[in-house]
């Protein structure tokens, strides 16, 4: 059994990797939302009712999280692979998590 | 000295792939190495045990094997650095084919460097003038931080993309393909950088950097990864690949 997790870059590939597949499995329920449309604007509007309640909300916000933290790390990963490496870009996982949980609090701040 | 009172328990894999651990008692001495260990176990209680090693001064790379999970040279890691609760677990290195008890198959490893073109190739013609490489050049530098690899594997064992996918060439092949593309003098390229963008070549690697924090010389082929990928990209966009 291998114990080799112990740099944060493991944890920066483990989160970019299952927020990727997180947001792929949304993306078809996304669109089944936008759907509801072509039942009715009040089947819609149902479904946006329930949406407004606090729990889906915060889940919401999570989803939002997951998606900066995605999309930052994305831009991490571009930036070691197309410019030279320097030891500051070790930062760059540190800012794309705070980023992305700031993102998320700045969701729900609105939310509410 | 050897304290007689002090005994740490070793559990050492016996066997082929299908094998298992067998426990062993030893006594602790102050300043061991991993690999003094198995030689007192091999020389007083079990002179069937196997394991590889030749230079004893982390020189030959021959010596590496999973301690207590992580890849190490037995010949430069202390039993008291890495001992947990008087008890250590040595395992052959991950991600090669076990041949006996603690030595593995280092085939693969070595095939994967002849598929990333990791042999110097000189130029077809006679040179007429040498390539003045001066020290302070930025190829150069570049080939220098990953010149110094002795293909222990320690890197190819930690490396979770390996483990995933048997294809992927793994960090010490595509380092060595990388210095070999910053040595001016070499004349492999653009078949080179063809041979590390492939199925199993770099843009697999996931940069999650298990090969730099296990590399034993601290070495980072994620860095020369991260090089190759960015030379495939180039050459792909000037339509040289």
């Amino acid at each position: 059994m291998k114990t080799n997790r112990d740099k944060k870059e493991y944890w920066a590939s483990f989160v970019q990797r299952w927020s990727g597949v997180a947001l792929a499995l949304f993306l078809p329920f996304h669109f089944v939302v936008l759907s509801l449309i072509l039942q009715g604007e009040h089947v819609l509007d149902g479904f946006l009712y329930w949406a407004d309640a606090p729990l889906v909300k915060f889940a919401e916000a999570g989803l939002v999280g997951l998606l900066a933290v995605h999309l930052l790390g994305g831009f991490r990963l571009l930036v070691i692979e197309f410019f030279a490496w320097k030891e500051w870009q070790g930062y760059l996982i540190s800012i794309a998590g705070v980023g992305a949980t700031a993102t998320g609090c700045l969701f729900l701040l609105r939310a509410f | 000295m050897e304290d007689n009172q002090k005994k740490i328990r070793v559990s050492v894999w016996r066997g082929g792939e299908d094998g298992t651990f067998e426990s062993f008692q030893v006594p602790y001495v102050e300043d061991q190495t991993i690999l003094d260990l198995l030689t007192h176990v091999q020389r007083t209680v079990d002179n069937s045990l196997s394991y590889r090693f030749a230079c004893r001064v982390g020189m030959c790379g021959s010596c590496a094997m999973q301690v207590n999970g992580k890849p190490r040279w037995t010949c430069r890691t202390l039993v008291r650095s890495v001992i947990q609760d008087g008890e250590l677990k040595l395992e052959p290195l991950s991600n090669l084919p076990v041949v006996k008890d603690l030595v593995v198959d280092m085939k693969p490893f070595f095939d994967k460097w002849q598929e990333a073109k990791g042999r110097f190739e000189p130029s077809d013609s006679p040179v007429t003038e040498f390539v003045p490489i001066k020290p302070d050049d930025k190829q150069r530098q570049k080939a220098d931080e990953a010149i110094e690899c002795i293909n222990c594997g320690c890197c190819y064992a930690a490396c979770d993309v390996v483990e995933l996918n048997p294809n992927y060439l793994g960090p010490a092949a595509l380092n060595r393909a990388w210095s070999l593309i910053n040595d001016a003098k070499d004349f492999a390229n653009p078949e080179r950088l063809k041979a590390v963008s492939g199925d199993g070549g770099c843009q697999n690697c996931h940069t999650n950097s298990q090969c730099v924090a296990r590399c034993p010389l601290q070495l980072n082929p994620t860095r020369s990864i991260a090089g190759l990928k960015k030379a495939v990209s180039l050459a792909t966009l000037k339509g040289e690949i």
